[in-house]
Order: structure tokens, then C-alpha cells, then sequence
């Protein structure tokens, strides 16, 4: 399933990858998904609160070779 | 983002002017206002100094450790960490981050408005700060 908006946050630490997925969901109509890919080890639990604070849905969180891919709809 | 849902807010006084304690605070500010968190900033003592024009720029570590202050920025950088001038930008475009300067302060420094960072939204004295700390879900002293 492709996801309606692609963000690379790969090599960057908090709170960057928060930041950018808090500006690219800003554009986005409720529904829509967005993917993020990130390495920090942090930005698991820390989209898992950033999305349920914001009212998203984390769809799935996958984890591959130290990257891992959040898929998130908008609320 | 469900339009009944009252913001949360935080309230954090920022009285060290040191980069290890600057770094927390806008990293804190920065992911609330990512969160929609209403973050209410009030620096006071050496907190008001790195509001001065340049003053983020020149915090370094405090006491004996200043000497390492261009290592740890080394390895800021090194990490992807942004500046903390870069921090307090994102925080501004976020828009709901709020920066007060303590009067008292700057009366005992001699620091005058013309010496601030434009950011500044208002300047304040500590009943300001309770009204809104007495209503914050998150209350910090850094």
C-alpha cells in the first residue's frame, strides 16, 4: 500500500523527524497517510505519543535494517 | 486533530543561560509545538542573557567545562542536532511558542528591549507567569 505523502527523515535526531512529520501532516486532509522513514531509536515511542496527542492513527510501525517506517493517517 | 480538544500547555521558566540547559528547553519547545502543545517560555537571570542579540549563539557549557563548549558543538553538529537558533526559528514557525523576558531582569542586568532577540513577544513579571503556569499541564524549571 503506498501512503498519499513520503517523508524521508532518515539520519536526523529529535526532535527533527517530529517536526517534519508535524509540517508535512499540516498540508494534509484528515484520511490521508503519511509515511515516515526514520533511524533514530527514539522516534519509536516518540511517534507512537506524537500521533496519539495529535488524534492520527499509527497504522504500522516496521523496522529494517535500523530503519524504521511509520505509517500514519491523519485524524 | 479533533477541533474540541483543548490545547495542553506548558509553562517553563528558563533561568540557566548555559548550552547544556538551553538545549533541553528548546528541544522541549520545539516537539510541544510539534505536539500542539502551547509552550509559554519565561527567562529569567542567566536565562534572559541568551535572549540578548547573539546570545544563543555564544552560550557554551558553564563552569570549568567551557573549554569543551566548541567540542560539544562539534558533536552537536556531528549528531544532525540543530543550533539552538535554528530550534528557536522552527519554534517561531510553529507559532505557538511564547517568548517573555522577566522585567526584573533586565532592570538588575541593564538590559534593554532594543537588546533582544525580535522574538520576544512581551516583557513580563512574575504574576504573568503564574496566571499561566497556575493553568499548564506541564510546569519546569530549567
Amino acid at each position: 500500500m503506498s501512503a498519499d505523502v513520503e517523508l524521508d527523515a532518515k539520519g536526523l535526531r529529535c526532535p527533527m523527524p517530529i517536526m517534519k512529520a508535524t509540517k508535512a501532516i499540516k498540508e494534509m486532509k484528515p484520511g490521508q497517510t503519511l509515511r515516515v522513514q526514520a533511524t533514530d531509536p527514539g522516534s519509536k515511542r516518540d511517534f507512537e505519543g506524537w500521533a496519539r496527542n495529535g488524534g492520527h492513527a499509527l497504522l504500522s510501525v516496521e523496522e529494517a535494517n535500523g530503519v524504521y517506517t511509520y505509517t500514519i493517517k491523519k485524524g | 486533530m479533533s477541533e474540541a480538544k483543548k490545547p495542553k500547555k506548558m509553562a517553563i521558566i528558563v533561568h540557566s543561560g548555559s548550552l547544556d540547559k538551553l538545549y533541553p528547553v528548546f528541544m522541549l519547545s520545539s516537539t510541544g509545538a510539534a505536539m500542539d502543545v502551547e509552550t509559554h517560555l519565561f527567562f529569567t537571570f542567566w536565562g534572559l542573557m541568551a535572549l540578548k542579540k547573539g546570545g544563543l549563539d555564544k552560550a557554551g557549557l558553564p563552569g570549568l567545562m567551557t573549554i569543551a563548549t566548541g567540542m560539544m558543538k562539534g558533536k552537536i553538529r556531528d549528531a544532525k542536532v540543530p543550533t539552538l537558533t535554528e530550534l528557536l526559528k522552527m519554534c517561531r514557525q510553529m507559532g505557538n511558542v511564547k517568548i517573555y523576558a522577566c522585567s526584573t531582569t533586565m532592570e538588575i542586568m541593564g538590559v534593554r528591549k532594543e537588546d533582544l532577540i525580535p522574538e520576544v513577544d512581551d516583557i513580563v513579571g512574575a504574576a504573568s507567569f503564574l496566571n499561566i503556569a497556575l493553568d499548564a499541564d506541564v510546569q519546569l524549571f530549567i
